[in-house]
Formats: structure tokens, sequence, C-alpha cells
């Protein structure tokens, strides 16, 4: 038995490319900290630090999906949604390089390329998806956590997007990009579900003890009684 | 329920999935590497800088015992991941 390895390794991409994300990403890590420090409330900073751990711990569970592949959370939307958006880019940052540096699970060089498409991708873009599906449904807690199922599903083929943009800017195998678009999109559309699952059972718990600590709740000021 | 009350639970589970439940996790190739696989890309890997850490590829060098070795790599993560985290989100909440 073998945790397979998660993320982008060395040399999928090519080093320009990789350099080029290392730059962005590096700019959302910089907004990221700047924005996390004004939302990030002395309170709830503890659950921010269990927010890394948990997702650390989690992306060591790799579920099985059909045709003898697996998937992984990727915990961007949990973050997000749980101790906010800048927080959630900083907690899934906190784990990618430790993964890479301690592990060897994505590579040095492709450590930019991991963070842009599970810090910055799939946790900004859950947050705007919860945000925009929170103000259409109902304001109670099944609206809650169904926008919560829809960004956290939502934020892994974005990501899988993300991945071939990148593949598409500097892709080092000399293959059409269609065929990794439709793979990549194809089977991260199969894993969303269990980040779903995963990310509203967890959302859900701690709604349901302390839901003054849930960000996106918090936030909204929503009715959250059932 | 105390923010503390949730934090030590929210760690010790962490530390039960790392260190337990890590065991059972599919050993099947995640949906990037399938899909390198599939479409033929999977070869343009190179070996990380760090592969030859000892705790690479989510396994402690020296422990037969696979229980044991991904186990005990389980909760040095969770620990690093630990000390990392709350000492950066100490240093940059609102005060």
């Amino acid at each position: 038995m073998k945790i397979p390895t998660l993320h982008i390794p060395d040399g999928f991409i090519s080093a320009p490319v990789s350099l080029l994300f290392l730059v962005i990403s590096g700019f959302f890590v910089f907004l990221a900290l700047r924005g996390a420090k004004k939302q990030l409330d002395e309170k709830v900073a503890p659950l921010a630090g269990l927010a890394a751990v948990f997702i650390f711990a989690m992306q060591m569970i790799n579920f099985p999906v059909a045709a003898g592949t697996s998937g992984h959370l990727i915990g961007g939307a949990l973050a997000a949604i749980l101790i906010g958006p800048w927080a959630g880019v900083l907690a899934v940052t906190v784990v990618l390089i430790v993964q890479a540096l301690v592990f060897a699970d994505g590579g040095l060089t492709a450590i930019g390329l991991n963070v842009f498409i599970m810090s910055v991708l799939a946790t900004l873009g859950a947050w705007y998806l919860f945000r925009f599906f929170q103000k259409i449904f109902p304001k109670n807690r099944i609206g809650f956590l169904t926008a919560t199922a829809i960004a956290s599903y939502l934020s892994v083929p974005i990501s899988a997007l993300g991945f071939t943009f990148q593949f598409a800017l500097g892709g080092t195998a000399a293959i059409t990009l269609d065929k990794v678009l439709i793979a990549m999109v194809g089977v991260h559309s199969v894993i969303g579900i269990g980040e779903a699952i995963i990310t509203v059972l967890t959302i859900s718990a701690v709604l349901s003890v302390r839901k003054d600590l849930v960000f996106g709740a918090s936030k909204l000021k929503v009715s959250l009684v059932r | 329920m105390s923010t503390k009350r949730i934090v030590q639970i929210g760690l010790v589970l962490s530390l039960f999935v790392a260190a337990f439940v890590s065991f059972y996790a599919s050993a099947n190739p995640d949906g990037l590497e399938f899909v390198a696989e599939q479409v033929g890309f999977l070869d343009t890997a190179k070996d990380s800088a760090t592969g030859s850490s000892p705790l690479a590829d989510y396994g402690l060098t020296g422990f037969e015992d696979e229980r044991l070795s991904v186990g005990i790599a389980g909760i040095i993560g969770v620990l690093l991941t630990a000390v990392i985290s709350f000492g950066l989100f100490t240093l940059i909440k609102k005060r």
C-alpha cells in the first residue's frame, strides 16, 4: 500500500511557465496574507490552524473512483467557507508546501502551479460560487449546505480546468489539448462528488455546534435555524 | 462548545485519520496521475528534489511494516502542519 502522489510533479509543465505561476501564486499569497489579517478574528484563528491540519490529514485518504482511479479532498472550498477565502488560501498553501518539502508530493518547481490551481482557483472559486448560490437559495440550513455542496463540487473540475490551462501554456508532452481537457474535466467531475460530501459533512458538523464560527455563515447573517 | 474544544476534537480526528485511516486509502492513481497515464504524459514527470526525504511518498524510510510506515508519516505530517499553521495564523490574526 502506498499513498498515491497527489499533486503536479516536476516535469509536466515547462520551467518558464512554472516560474510564471510561482510569481502569480506568490502575488495571491501576498494578497491572502493582507486579506486574512483583516478577516481573521482572534476567536477563529485557532480554527484556521486546525483547517490546514484537517486538510492535510484528509488528503491522505484517497477514495476510489470508477475505472481504477482515485480522488482526494482539495479542501479549498471547505477552508473558504469555514475560515474565509483569504485564510483559506493560506491554509491550503501551508498544506501544499509541507507536502512538497517533506513528502515529495508535488514537485518543488511545480509549487506555484499547485498553489495556483488548488489554493487560488479552488479556494477563491469556491468562495465566489458559494456566495452566489447562498444569495439565491433559501436563507436556511438546507440552502446554506446546498450552496456549500455546489461550490465544493465545482471547485474540483475548476482546478482540473486550471491544470489544463497550465498544460496548454507549458505542457512538455506533445499531446493535443482536447484530450487533456476532456480527460481532466471528466475524471474530476466524478471526484468532485467526494469533495462535496466531505465538505458538507464537515461544515454541517461545525454549524451544528458553533454556527458563529463558520465564516460563510457569520458574514451573511443568515438564519440557520432548521 | 468552546472553540478550544472544537480544535481539540479536530486535532484528535485529524491524527486518527492520518495515523490509522490512511492505511486504508485507495492506492489507485489519483485523478491527475490517472489522466497523465491514459493520455500519455506521465513519463514527463521527474523525481522530486525532495524524493530522498525520509518521509517521501508518505512512508517513513526504514519501516518495513506499511501500516507503521504510513501511520508514523501521517502523525509527523499532522504535527508539522499544525506547528506551521497555528504559528502562521497566530501571527496574522486581528488584534
